[in-house]
């Protein structure tokens, strides 16, 4: 069976890049376009098995949605992949010291995200 | 269409709307109004263009993108502050980020060395190699970096067993990782062997629930490639305990294994398909502080639009049809109906309106373009100039908007080129050293209002005068007054440039402005002081769809005027009438004298009014010859008519525009005013005028 799996990311582009590979590997994807609009579907989706999430976003980034999603929803236990293209130690860390579970490094390979929700999800 | 060339269109519709975003933000940035979030607007905006350039390997873009990128990761963070001559830079970085991004859509070489160092040495990165190929950058590069473990720089080389030691902290689960997931990973690599150790749980009533107490010992044989162990840990590293060490070729077996982990694991990729869920499709405005509410849009095909307007048009026609059907029947139960239908054409008017208020689109994506016109003329001149752009949010038919683009650039190329002077010439009359230019949009009784103003020098009337005998356009005696003059310049073949410059001389006069313009069904204003500068405005109509219209009757045909060019409508008298030369005829309007020309006469329609004095005259401005009459046989009314294309349905007529069907079902043909009065002034119009002006 198919995860859920919620992808916050402000970039239309990288959301249908998401959509494509999850969903051509069986899984449903929910979209939001910043943390403010992924807490707004969380809060209306108690089923999503997955996050994953951008960071550099209007309104509410990456960061604060994760610690929202860690300290503040129902989602506490939810796995959350961050995307990033800085493979620097210092932004994975900061996103780590959030809660976020793993990460994956843009441009992604589908097999690789595959990869890491598996790695993250059961 | 392929889903990854479908993904990339989206890529490239996206990057406009980011380029846009990050001028905007660079633009309030140079007028020093930028708050944190507008300048985290312009990061995201090229982090993003990076990021997608990325999927798709456009890799001089994104190697672009990313040194642009750092600097203003810089100017966020507030170790860069965003000064006069930073953000010049930051403005030719995004001007050049913008060619990368059409270069990487049509193809072509972008040259942005000298962008690139002045952007390196903002960032004082003197480890930022501009030589360094693209996979150098990161980003770009997959691999992660990896963080050795167990501090053996190069582990032995061994028959691929290995003894894990993995002893999870609190913080490994509080950030939702799972060890049972990492070990099943593990199995994908090779045979393995878990065992917990379960010494340090504690006693029920002591057990602190997020506390983490289990640890597993683990065996994985037939694994070359340490790597893909350490990979399988990436996500955990500093949540735990880990040590991975190789089993020598000659040590026993470990203690036998508690837990197997089976190789059938139902995984992920081997799942049925569901379907995916239909997920709303939202787009961001793009800019705006935290506090802006975001706008929910949808794309929608413009055919599917035009499909609902021209549908909407029919419905219009058909209601009008039906109220006449209805008034000619009239009796004591038509009242009832045509009272009904009343109510119907209020409603299908105000269906009407929202149907078209879905194809406009505010005029900021095209005024959006000219702050780097107006960069790129400064350069080029050599002038200072300061373009100011109001109403942007002004909306209009997106037709009129993608069609404005030109004549618009040619405008403001004129005033730079044209209007403003040198600096120091400015000086000397006592203006700042600045020119500005002032580009606004506003809507004025229903019709939308451009206009292009400029503080430069003014309209130098007699140059252009003496300019227009050379070229022959008017002959040396003739006496104009000020707006004929000023209308000199949409002359065809006229430029007061002494020689052609670069920038607007291109080879097309204000000519072509002026036909873009009327083709819009527009009309262009000129106002100028010597010395205080000149104003071109340009006059639209909302739409293209539909037409408030005169209609009226000509022998047996039925024509619409388009409103916006009547000035009014007069019964003439006999007196006021006076023929002139052969052909020619006058009217006096109060006392001035308009050509007058008889629309039978000129279509050859018979059986009309042929004493204008026993029809109606209505006096029209025309784009090329100013006031005419034009006489018809009586007005019928005045409503507004759905443009159906002439031209796509049979072939482009001088002197008509367009065509309607009218409530009666009838077709009448919409005039085009400007054509019909070019049609009889050959030949005839100086004669005219020199009678006008005599």
């Amino acid at each position: 069976m198919g995860k859920t799996i919620l992808t916050v990311d402000d970039s239309r582009t990288m959301r249908d890049m998401l959509k494509l590979a999850l969903s051509g590997a069986g899984h449903t994807v929910v979209q939001a376009e910043d943390g403010v609009h992924g807490v707004e579907v969380l809060a209306a989706s108690p089923m999503v098995d997955v996050i994953i999430t951008d960071i550099n976003m209007p309104r509410m980034d990456g960061y604060g949605f994760i610690e929202h999603v860690r300290r503040k929803s129902s989602h506490k236990g939810t796995p959350i992949l961050v995307l990033t293209t800085e493979s620097e130690p210092a932004k994975k860390l900061r996103a780590r010291d959030a809660g976020a579970t793993g990460w994956i490094v843009k441009p992604f390979d589908p097999e690789k995200l595959l990869a890491a929700i598996r790695r993250v999800s059961p | 269409m392929d889903p990854m060339e479908s993904i990339k269109q989206t890529y490239f519709q996206e990057c406009d709307e980011l380029l846009l975003a990050m001028e905007e933000g660079l633009i309030a940035m140079e007028n020093g109004e930028a708050d944190s979030e507008a300048i985290n607007a312009v990061f995201r905006a090229v982090h993003s263009i990076k990021g997608g350039g990325g999927a798709f390997g456009f890799e001089t873009l994104v190697s672009f993108a990313h040194v642009f990128e750092t600097v203003l990761d810089h100017v966020r963070s507030g170790t860069l502050a965003p000064e006069a001559d930073v953000v010049k830079v930051l403005l030719r970085a995004g001007d050049t980020l913008a060619d990368h991004v059409a270069a990487a859509r049509s193809g072509g070489f972008v040259a942005d060395d000298e962008v690139k160092s002045e952007l390196s040495a903002l960032s004082n990165a003197e480890a930022e190699d501009l030589s360094a190929s693209s996979a150098d950058i990161d980003g770009l590069n997959f691999a992660p970096v990896m963080i050795d473990l167990d501090g053996s720089a190069t582990p032995p080389q061994t028959n691929g067993n290995w003894r894990i030691r993995f002893v999870p902290k609190a913080g490994l689960y509080a950030k939702a990782n799972e060890p049972f997931l990492l070990v099943r990973e593990l199995t994908r690599l090779g045979t393995v062997e878990a065992t917990p150790d379960t010494s340090r749980v504690p006693s029920l009533a002591a057990l602190d629930p997020d506390e983490s107490y289990l640890s597993w010992n683990i065996t994985l044989k037939g694994c070359e490639d340490r790597q893909k162990i350490d990979d399988v840990f990436e996500f955990v590293t500093g949540d735990c305990e880990l040590d991975i060490e190789a089993i020598a070729a000659a040590e026993p077996d470990p203690a036998p294994a508690v837990v197997t982990i089976a190789d059938d694991v139902v995984l992920p990729a081997e799942m049925g398909s569901v379907e995916a869920a239909p997920t709303e499709k939202r787009s961001v405005a793009a800019s705006g502080g935290a506090e802006t509410q975001v706008r929910q849009t949808i794309r929608v095909d413009l055919d599917k639009v035009d499909r609902l307007v021209n549908l909407v048009g029919e419905l219009v026609i058909t209601q009008a049809m039906l109220s006449q059907r209805v008034t000619d029947y009239s009796s004591q139960q038509g009242a009832a109906v045509t009272a009904g239908l009343n109510e119907l054409e209020h409603l299908l008017r105000e269906l009407q309106e929202a149907v078209m208020a879905i194809r406009t689109q505010p005029v900021k994506s095209v005024f959006q373009r000219m702050p780097r016109l107006v960069r790129e003329l400064a350069a080029q001149t050599n002038k200072q100039v300061h373009l100011v752009l109001e109403g942007e949010a002004t909306e209009v038919d997106k037709t009129v908007i993608e069609r404005l683009g030109e004549p618009l650039t040619h405008m403001i190329r004129n005033a730079i080129d044209h209007g403003l002077e040198m600096p120091d010439e400015r000086v000397a009359a006592g203006k700042p050293p600045e020119g500005t230019v002032i580009l606004s949009a506003e809507h004025r009784s229903g019709r939308i209002v451009i206009e292009v103003s400029d503080d430069g020098r003014g309209i130098d009337r007699d140059r252009v005068k003496q300019k227009a005998v050379e070229k022959g356009l008017i002959s040396a005696n003739e006496n104009l007054s000020e707006e004929e003059i000023d209308n000199l310049i949409f002359m065809p073949g006229f430029s007061t440039a002494g020689q052609i410059s670069n920038i607007s001389g291109r080879g097309v006069g204000l000519d072509v402005v002026r036909r873009n313009i009327v083709e819009l069904g527009g009309r262009i204003g000129i106002g100028s002081t010597a010395g205080k500068g000149s104003r071109f405005s340009f006059t639209l109509p909302l739409t293209l769809a539909v037409l408030d219209g005169m209609i009226v009757a000509v022998g047996d045909q039925t024509f619409v005027l388009p409103l916006s060019h009547i000035i009014e409508s007069l019964l003439p008298k006999a007196s006021d009438i006076r023929s002139f030369g052969a052909k020619g005829t006058l009217l006096n309007v109060r006392g001035g004298y308009v050509p007058m020309i008889s629309v039978a006469e000129l279509l050859g329609i018979e059986g009309g009014v042929t004493d204008p004095a026993a029809g109606v005259v209505i006096l029209v401005e025309s784009e090329g010859a100013g006031r005419m009459a034009l006489a018809v046989d009586n007005i019928v009314g005045q409503r507004q008519v759905v443009i159906k294309s002439f031209e796509s349905n049979f072939r482009h007529i001088e002197g008509i525009a367009a065509a309607t069907i009218l409530g009666d079902g009838r077709v009448a043909l919409i005039l085009d005013i400007d054509g019909l009065v070019s049609r009889c002034r050959d030949g005839r119009r100086h004669e005219m005028q020199q009678a006008v002006g005599a």
